[in-house]
């Protein structure tokens, strides 16, 4: 299949893998921001070929993961009003809130539906007139526009049954806030290439000469994040500290003006809690005055909705790279997909579920041949 | 008389208060409920055997004997419909028991409201799928709900089969050494079915894969009778889960070859876009053969002989390391684990 295949070739796969052989010398350390490459690195078996010198720590860049508790707890308020539709992708609806999460709400008689596009819950506003419809927008930059022109259709429609549950947030500022700390051990980032695809990469310029910290823009298939690693540790061993793209086919500096634009009409920047990791100042965006009107919080009253974390719940730490899922004593054990106590355990974009599905076995069996030997 | 209020349900409550759609997904939970509550309350050795049906001893035969509920939304999807695909789906069944199939059971719950000619193409659908597998429907009921109470149309059917003297296939039978096979694409049922859900809508040409198995299986069987282990149909959990049951009841670990597992482009593509795993994608037309090595050959080209099997492949073997365990060589040469889905898979944000 093209644009597939070609990036899954075994034979090329090697190549990267020997020329990443030679190429790093020394230990390194770098953050694929996103969870979908987490996913593709485990999924493919990439973190197993790698040299042991290469060590990866998985980003913030899980829509699921960073929503804060009590807004999930706000989408569990408003799912269980008898005149709501709420709509959401699929990713949030198995996500723990402090006590539910959506499914369960489903399974007690909410109507809660699975959507793909938010423009499809615009249009379910408009089939159901009687009921109101709360579209849950989450993401980074990369569901930004397509929130921005649901929202914006429904303006231009004259659709008021429909409302978003928001908590949009930025790639740019998680990167300086974990930069920025005292504990932080990443050396050079893989940058999400779908996120740039929409915001370019021209933000990360300024991120990447104060920090001094290599910044590949790297797509999702397994030889672009070989390429991707490949590329940061050819610039850390020579010292050279750049922005680079390695997602060419589909990412340019400017990226996206026209979806840029309708972000920019639609929505603001603000400051966001991440959940985890805590506030972090301009990190997201919130729904301009403008379009107050389809802002699903103010039209439920769920303001003071507040929550409290499990304690044994490490994930602020995986989040921010600073641990790996086996660091954590809960791992498969109080925390699996069938009851996590965090976000990242259930997200397809989770570090943790990506550890438990692809390589929870392994461990296990390890353990086992160990004691037998 | 057995005080049924002092029993102790066995799911713990904490965690799952309520049924929820995962307990019904064919995946961890779904096990769960078969394991702590069903198999200990309805104890007894067919039932232990956890095979797509039962096999039970008659006076100069072994009966195959196996029940399945349709519940598939929308009733009608590219390429059958719930009626079809209620006749295929039990049919399959005795099949991977290795029989042949004798007579079916239909049971309808209906909904109040539902057109009667909606009800009629169901009906129609339901015979000529009998009537192409060979199979009567011999018996049946028909019960109606509230409006409200069900949709449109649910359907059970049952069936009983012949197993020949020299077949014996069990999942436990799958021994170290043995190669699967299986005689096409996968995930064709599961992709089809979603391109047409709500919410989900997806231009597609694509098309269930539900078909009747029995013929292909008999061809098989005639290749290679007993040195046949292991017949599954991947339908509910897809091609991982159905591995992952096989290997953990016959303690073998199973090794797969992603780069040899049959997959349309349509599929790929969609599961490529939905971010679905098309190894936990449901199958109606497919099989797992688990054969002894030396007849491997032989199996793939009855296989290939046969219309349902022109794409028909070896994809893996039973290997002693990591029993219980499922692993795949990815299309780049990693290796990694392919586990049991906790639920049904759900479409990613990004």
């Amino acid at each position: 299949m093209k644009y597939i295949d070609e990036y899954r070739n075994e034979a090329d796969a090697q190549k990267f893998i020997a020329a990443i052989q030679r190429v790093a010398t020394r230990p390194w350390t770098i953050m694929e921001i996103c969870g979908g490459q987490t996913h593709t690195l485990i999924k493919f078996g990439i973190d197993r070929m790698l040299p042991e010198r290469v060590t990866l720590v998985h980003g913030p860049g899980c829509p699921v993961c960073v929503t804060p508790l009590e807004l999930i707890d706000k989408a569990i308020a408003i799912a269980r009003r008898p005149e709501v539709i709420f709509t959401s992708f699929g990713d949030m609806l198995r996500v723990p809130g402090s006590r539910d999460d959506l499914l369960s709400i489903k399974a007690r008689g909410g109507d809660v539906r699975m959507v793909y596009s938010p423009l499809d819950a615009v249009k379910l506003a408009q089939k159901n007139p009687a009921r109101q419809v709360v579209f849950f927008a989450v993401g980074f930059e990369t569901t930004a526009p397509g929130n921005a022109m649901a929202v914006w259709q429904a303006k231009q429609l004259g659709v008021q049954n429909f409302s978003i549950l928001t908590s949009h947030v930025l790639v740019p500022p998680a990167m300086e806030a974990l930069l920025g700390s005292p504990n932080n051990r990443v050396q050079g980032f893989l940058a999400a290439g779908h996120v740039c695809t929409v915001m370019g990469y021209w933000e990360y310029e300024p991120i990447a000469a104060k920090y001094r910290v290599p910044i590949v823009v790297t797509g999702f298939e397994p030889l672009d994040l070989l390429q991707g690693i490949y590329m940061t540790l050819q610039q850390l061993e020579a010292g050279r500290v750049q922005v680079e793209n390695q997602y060419t086919r589909a990412v340019r500096r400017e990226g996206n003006l026209p979806a840029q634009k309708l972000i920019a009409q639609v929505f603001e920047v603000t400051d966001r809690k991440w959940r985890g990791i805590g506030e972090i100042p301009r990190s997201g965006y919130r729904l301009r005055d403008e379009f107050a009107a389809f802002d699903a919080e103010k039209r439920f009253d769920v303001g003071a909705v507040t929550a409290q974390e499990s304690p044994l719940c490490i994930a602020g730490e995986i989040l921010q790279g600073l641990k790996r899922p086996r660091d954590c004593a809960a791992f498969a054990k109080q925390c699996a997909p069938e009851h996590p106590l965090g976000a990242p355990m259930v997200s397809s974009e989770g570090a943790c579920a990506a550890y438990y599905q692809y390589s929870v076995s392994s461990i296990q069996y390890s353990v086992e041949s160990d004691t037998e030997h | 008389m057995t005080d049924l209020t002092s029993a102790t349900c066995p799911i713990p409550i904490s965690d799952y208060p309520h049924v929820t759609l995962a307990h019904g997904g064919g995946g961890r939970l779904t096990q769960m409920l078969i394991e702590k509550m069903f198999v200990p309350s309805f104890a007894n050795a067919a039932l232990e055997t956890l095979h797509d049906g039962a096999i039970l001893d008659a006076p100069n035969a072994r009966l195959a004997f196996s029940t399945d509920s349709f519940v598939v939304h929308p009733i009608f999807f590219p390429g059958g419909d719930i009626g079809s695909l209620a006749v295929h789906g039990t049919v399959n069944d005795l099949a991977m028991c290795g029989a042949r199939p004798l007579a079916l059971s239909s049971a309808l719950i209906l909904e109040e409201g539902l057109p009667m000619q909606d009800l009629w193409r169901v009906v129609q659908s339901m015979q000529n799928a009998a009537r192409t597998v060979g199979v009567p429907i011999v018996t049946g009921d028909t019960k109606v709900v509230d409006r409200g109470k069900g949709d449109g149309v649910f359907i059970n059917t049952t069936g009983v089969g012949v197993i020949p003297a020299n077949v014996h296939v069990a999942p436990t039978r799958a021994q170290v050494g043995d190669v699967i096979l299986i005689n096409g694409a996968i995930a064709e049922h599961g992709i089809a079915i979603m391109s047409v859900r709500e919410g989900l809508e997806f231009e597609t040409a694509l098309q269930s894969d539900s078909a009747p198995l029995h013929d292909i299986v008999a061809r098989v069987l005639d290749a290679a009778g007993e040195r046949v282990h292991v017949l599954r149909d991947p339908t509910r959990g897809g091609l991982a889960s159905t591995l992952n049951e096989i290997a953990a009841s016959a303690r073998v670990g199973v090794r797969l070859n992603e780069a040899a597992i049959p997959l349309a482009d349509a599929v790929r593509g969609a599961c490529e876009i939905l971010g679905l795993d098309p190894l936990y994608v449901a199958n109606e037309g497919k099989f797992l053969a688990i054969v002894a090595r030396e007849i491997a050959e032989q199996v793939l080209a009855a296989m290939r002989a046969h219309p349902l099997g022109a794409r028909a492949a070896i994809i893996g073997e039973i290997v002693a390391e990591h029993p219980g365990k499922v692993y795949l060589r990815s299309r780049i040469g990693g290796m990694r684990v392919v586990d049991m889905l906790s639920g049904e898979q759900l479409p990613r944000i990004c």
